[in-house]
């Protein structure tokens, strides 16, 4: 393993969407919106707010606001506990807002995740799917 | 390092043994009369392809009276996986239906 194996690791993701930050901010923030794009959720924007996100694969992550400032920031943690300890994960996904001239920019960063990190979010069975989907891939251009 | 992956490949490039592990990841501790039972293939071919998994760190055996039974070691793919890069797909995809919702709020 490498140096920078053993650090932790973040995932960025960043995309320019032709709105107001005013109307991504619902779309981050309100529960029904929430569901619509990310997963069933009992989220409030509120510092402290303990809630559960659902994904649909049967997984359940646990989750608190960390920082809110309307239309700008939003940091929430994202933590999967499992029975093996290996497969546990903390990570923080912060988003940030940013306008342009067309629209606002969205970044979100999710941090925290260990280099011997089992499993990223629980998708054991969809998980498990991508993984030998991906190996058959792997297979084909090893021959 | 690549020789780890060597071995992995080569371990699990064979169909049947493939099968054989997916199904311990996916259903959890098995017996070899278990596996063989849904295998399609003699039970002596079951343990040899058991056997290699074995070599390759893929699989434990925990002996219980006459019984052996068999799990898959996950952490033996390790390797392999790049769970960011998983990560980073899953947050494209729900970037793209915030994008689909962001367009129906329009409406």
């Amino acid at each position: 393993m490498n140096k920078a194996a053993i650090q932790t690791r973040s995932v960025i993701v960043e995309r320019e969407f032709p709105c107001p930050p005013e109307k991504l901010w619902r779309a981050l923030t309100q529960p029904h919106l929430i569901e619509e794009w990310l997963m069933k959720n009992d989220f409030k924007p509120v510092i402290g707010h303990r809630f559960n996100l659902r994904g649909e694969w049967g997984g359940v992550l646990d989750c608190e606001v960390l920082a809110i400032e309307p239309n700008k920031e939003l940091s929430y943690t994202w933590n999967l506990k499992h029975d093996d300890a290996a497969f546990n994960l903390q990570s923080a996904v912060t988003f940030t807002l940013t306008p342009t001239s067309d629209g606002t920019h969205l970044r979100m960063e999710q941090s925290g995740f260990r280099p011997d990190q089992r499993q990223a979010f629980g998708g054991a069975q969809a998980g498990w799917q991508q993984f030998f989907a991906k190996l058959d891939q792997l297979l084909a251009r090893e021959d | 390092m690549s020789t780890g992956h060597d071995t992995l490949f080569r371990t699990l490039a064979d169909p049947t043994r493939r099968a054989i592990f997916e199904r311990l990841c996916r259903e959890g501790e098995q017996t070899v009369a278990a596996l063989t039972a849904q295998a399609g293939v003699s039970q002596p071919a079951v343990s040899k392809h058991l056997g290699l998994l074995k070599q390759a760190g893929l699989v434990r055996d925990r002996h219980e009276g006459r019984q052996t039974h068999y799990s898959a070691q996950l952490n033996a793919l390790a390797p392999l996986i790049d769970w960011t890069s998983d990560m980073t797909r899953f947050w494209e995809g729900r970037f793209d239906q915030l994008e689909n919702l962001l367009k129906r709020m329009d409406q």
